[in-house]
């Protein structure tokens, strides 16, 4: 089969600007319904709009952060159409000439890098949202107008849903590590729609274009593109082809529906937004801006790799998240031992993280308790077990791990007196393992070494108990 | 004297000096204002109450030994696209006639804090589309110097109030002369400012690259005065200028060495009748030459694209600032809407007037796929080349000289239903707006008993050199 698929993304992204984009008024999710909002953001008569240097500043920064060229003139348009959640009946966003050309990310599938070109990333002001109560009322919140968005649009270059996935991932991470957005799909700061269609090279045919909506999380995306990708091949195997159109994903039903056909491109009538001037970039003020710029995931982790001995995937995973690599080398600083740190941060915090859908940041603990914690179990105090037991409380309580360990009187016996007590008593009560031993039976050592652990409350020394019980046995 | 048929400079003089108060001032303006608004009709809104409030403020301040704003106790007529907080702002449309805008233009934040009085909204044209402020919602407003003939327009309100001693000084808006015109009309002096001299913050949009508020007065000192009060860099504005405001004064104005051009393309423009504003305005032109002034042709070749250009340019984005006017926020809403798509056709419908929706029609075709770059892209080519050819005018000259309005004020009626007459008439004030060029319209004579205005042009913000030659010729002529 020749089969190929096409995908190119659109990625809408809120920037946590202070400001909004045109106006002084918050930048901030959330709030009561139309409380912040302005003669500007709302539209009024008269009201002008003032370009915020903070969402001009974000928006180059995602652009040198995917390898774009940045316009040295930026000029605004207005695209208008008219809708009840867009205050002025146009939008201000870039027609013609988007702030950034072109760019690049890649992505590494199956052990190979593979590029995904840009197409653009232009700057635009959200809109409002409307309600739709059940008694057929529509309610308008004007709160989120003017929010300052970018809008990145990628080549079709993308061939399947695992692809996507793996390019959201890396662009996600990297415009969180660049600090231009918090990218929660749930809040709406990242938003996507998907245009997609298969390509069969044999036989020369292509189907049409579905452009998918409506999507709400990155597995909804890979979800909406296999749909869609078997509904293209299927089509095409019958000798049939789909329609230009605007699909939405449905979660609960599992598939994509049609919500309008296209015909033709639409006609936003774009003229130049005359009441914001051109603003010509400076040489000088982007130099500032890159030099400004973060540490990205991939320049950050060949340096884990490098200053850190870490392997590859080590590093991969814990440059995963600006967060994470941050808990990681804060954690350092205490801990010094980079392979017994990583094993940590990649075995059980990561499962936790796992298991609650969560991230690193959200965690109440804190990379000193991390690495205190750590180092109680290298220095004896403690033995593994009970670390990771620690470690689970918390997570789970917020406390230190030295309170964990000072309540539950979880320190380690160490004590060579009191431990040959212990062992003297344990092998008084199992004669049968000493001869179970003596006759060959090395697991006899594991059974009584159980027996200490339980009495201990797995606090002896593992290490201490192994020896003494070797010495003891031998004597008897 | 009747206080209002005073100049608002010697108005001050005299509130300063302590001869008359600020009350006395309004109160000599609302007499007049009584007598003759209704045959005039100049304001849609008068504000008496506030006025009177605003009035005694300054008569405390000046009691107490305060020192005054430059405005001080000048009772201000504005156009009624100009936002007043708690004050109806309607545009003369009956999509705006009930808005109340809860927030204040920064040309009436100045005036407010310059000690001036806003006493009411003047009428206009529907939404500043018109040369004779026939369109309006609210009823023609009449030429004080002959209730059978239109004041001219957009801002006819506001020239007439100010021409009818009803008020001082008005503020207008002019987008292609909307200013200027209707100060040639009704006999008094109109000031368009550069673009991006005076905000535009609050002031509702018509062609938002070509607006500009400008001043009435019935002297140039007074325009002059007025423009001092309101001009200055806005950050709420993104087009204001870090230039904008004025710093000189009128001592010593002349017209020794003024270097005057005057375009050819006028002068082999073969305008519809009126021969005898043209011998007016060779009168005017020997006045400057005999005062010292130095006159020579020059060819602007991209002037006669002007009236094309502007009337693309312009209406592309009368469509796009009228598109927020949907019945959905504020304004009139139709009652006989089942969809979305009809409650905005039919609001709109129903709301704007038949030359507010032809402009929409054509800005919109202008603006079309398919159609844009014929016309919008290519008008805005011209706009440039247009520009260049000012440029360099005013290289090797300090002022341009032409008419404001190539045809007589003219009686109701008479050209409102041909929409393409009423544009040529926009002949030579147009051109400005899209250089973005200050420029000025004073009497310089009558014919037939009616006002016959001068223009005097000069680049961007070079307000002192028209302002100082309009000075000069005004001493003389009078």
């Amino acid at each position: 089969m020749g089969y190929k698929t096409l995908i190119g993304i659109e990625i809408h992204v809120e920037l946590m600007t202070k400001k909004k984009m045109f106006c002084n008024c918050k930048n901030e999710f959330g709030g009561d319904a139309n409380t912040h909002v302005c003669p500007v953001c709302l539209g009024l008569p008269g009201a002008l709009p003032v370009m915020d240097k903070e969402a001009l500043e974000f928006s180059i920064r995602a652009g040198l952060a995917f390898n774009s060229e940045i316009e040295k003139e930026v000029r605004t348009d207005r695209k208008n159409y008219f809708y009840p959640d867009l205050t002025k009946g146009y939008q201000i966003s870039q027609a013609d000439l988007p702030l950034c050309k072109g760019g690049h990310l890649d992505i590494e599938i199956e052990d190979k890098v593979k590029r995904i070109n840009l197409d653009r990333i232009h700057i635009e002001e959200d809109t409002g949202k409307q309600l739709h109560t059940e008694d057929g009322v529509s309610l308008l919140d004007f709160n989120r107008c003017g929010v300052p968005l970018i809008e990145i649009v990628t080549k079709p270059d993308i061939n399947s849903a695992e692809e996507a996935r793996l390019f959201l991932e890396k662009l996600r991470s990297t415009i969180k590590y660049i600090g231009i957005s918090d990218v929660r799909m749930e809040e709406g700061s990242l938003r996507c729609d998907v245009n997609i269609n298969v390509i069969d090279d044999e036989r020369k045919l292509k189907t049409k274009i579905t452009e998918v909506k409506n999507l709400n999380s990155f597995r909804s995306v890979v979800k909406a593109i296999e749909f869609e990708e078997n509904r293209h091949r299927e089509l095409l195997d019958k000798g049939e082809n789909t329609d230009n159109e605007t699909r939405r994903w449905d979660e609960t039903l599992n598939k994509t529906a049609i919500m309008r056909r296209k015909f033709g491109a639409s006609d936003y009538r774009f003229a130049n937004e005359g009441d914001l001037p051109l603003i010509k970039i400076e040489d000088s003020y982007l130099e500032e801006i890159k030099n400004n710029l973060p540490e990205l995931p991939h320049e950050k982790k060949m340096r884990f790799i490098s200053d850190y001995s870490l392997s590859h995937y080590d590093a991969e995973v814990l440059t995963g998240s600006r967060e994470l690599a941050l808990f990681f080398e804060e954690s350092y600083k205490y801990v010094g031992d980079s392979k017994l740190l990583s094993n940590w941060i990649m075995g059980d915090v990561l499962r936790r993280l796992k298991e609650e859908d969560t991230q690193i940041d959200e965690l109440s603990i804190t990379p000193k308790d991390l690495a205190t914690l750590i180092l109680m179990v290298k220095d004896g105090k403690i033995n593994t077990n009970t670390g990771k037991k620690v470690l689970k409380d918390m997570i789970d309580t917020g406390n230190s791990p030295e309170e964990i360990v000072k309540t539950q009187g979880l320190i380690q016996i160490s004590d060579e007196v009191e431990l040959e007590e212990i062992v003297k008593k344990t092998l008084d009560n199992n004669p049968q393992s000493i001869e179970d031993f003596k006759n060959g039976k090395d697991r006899a050592i594991g059974f009584l070494m159980g027996q200490i652990m339980k009495e201990t409350k797995g606090k002896a020394n593992p290490q201490m108990v192994n020896k003494m019980l070797l010495e003891k046995i031998n004597l008897r | 004297m009747e206080i209002s048929s005073l100049k608002a400079w010697e108005m001050i003089e005299k509130l300063l000096n302590k001869e008359i108060s600020a009350e006395e001032i309004l109160s000599s303006h609302l007499a007049r204002i009584e007598k003759v608004e209704k045959d005039i009709n100049a304001f849609i809104t008068i504000d008496r109450e506030n006025a009177i409030k605003a009035a005694k403020r300054v008569d405390e301040k000046i009691a107490n030994g305060e020192n005054v704003g430059i405005l001080a106790g000048l009772p201000v007529g504005l156009k009624d696209n100009i936002m007043t907080k708690d004050l109806r702002t309607t545009c003369a449309s009956k999509m705006l006639e009930n808005f109340i805008p809860p927030y204040d233009a920064t040309v009436v934040r100045m005036i407010r804090n310059n000690d001036g009085i806003i006493l009411g909204k003047t009428n206009m044209d529907e939404f500043a589309m018109g040369g004779s402020t026939e369109t309006s919602y609210f009823g023609n407003t009449k030429n004080p110097r002959n209730l059978d003939i239109v004041p001219g327009g957009s801002s006819g309100g506001s020239a007439a109030a100010v021409a009818a001693n009803e008020v001082p000084v008005s503020l207008g808006s002019d987008t292609g002369g909307s200013v200027r015109q209707p100060a040639s009309y009704c006999g008094v002096v109109g000031l368009k400012p550069t673009y991006g001299m005076v905000s535009r913050y609050g002031v509702t949009p018509m062609s938002n690259s070509l607006d500009q508020i400008g001043t009435f007065a019935r002297d140039v000192k007074d325009a002059y005065l007025m423009l001092k009060g309101i001009s200055g860099f806005d950050p709420l504005d993104g087009t204001s200028s870090k230039k904008a405001g004025i710093n000189f004064s009128l001592e010593n104005a002349n017209l020794k060495g003024l270097k005057i051009a005057l375009p050819i393309e006028y002068r082999d423009l073969k305008v519809t009748g009126d021969e005898e504003i043209r011998l007016l305005f060779q009168d005017a032109l020997s006045v400057f030459e005999r005062e010292g002034a130095i006159i020579e042709y020059v060819s602007l070749p991209h002037l006669k694209y002007a009236l094309e250009t502007y009337y693309i340019i312009s209406t592309a984005e009368v469509s796009t600032n009228l598109s927020r006017l949907d019945g959905i926020r504020y304004g009139y809403r139709t009652e006989n809407y089942e969809t979305l798509d009809e409650l905005y056709t039919m609001s709109r419908t129903e709301a704007f007037g038949e030359e507010t929706k032809r402009r929409i029609m054509m800005g919109t075709y202008a603006l079309s796929a398919g159609y844009q770059d014929e016309h919008y892209k290519k008008a805005l080519k011209v706009r440039t080349l247009i520009k260049n050819d000012y440029d360099k005018t005013f290289k090797d000259f300090d002022v341009i000289l032409s008419l404001t309005s190539p045809i007589l004020p003219f009686p109701f009626d008479s050209i409102v239903n041909s929409p393409v007459d009423m544009y040529k008439a926009d002949l030579y004030t147009v051109p400005v707006n899209l250089a973005g060029l200050c420029a000025m319209s004073l009497p310089m004579g009558e014919v037939n008993n009616l006002p016959v205005g001068l223009q005097i042009t000069g680049n961007r913000f070079q307000e002192e050199k028209i302002i100082k030659a309009g000075y000069a010729f005004e001493k003389v002529v009078k």
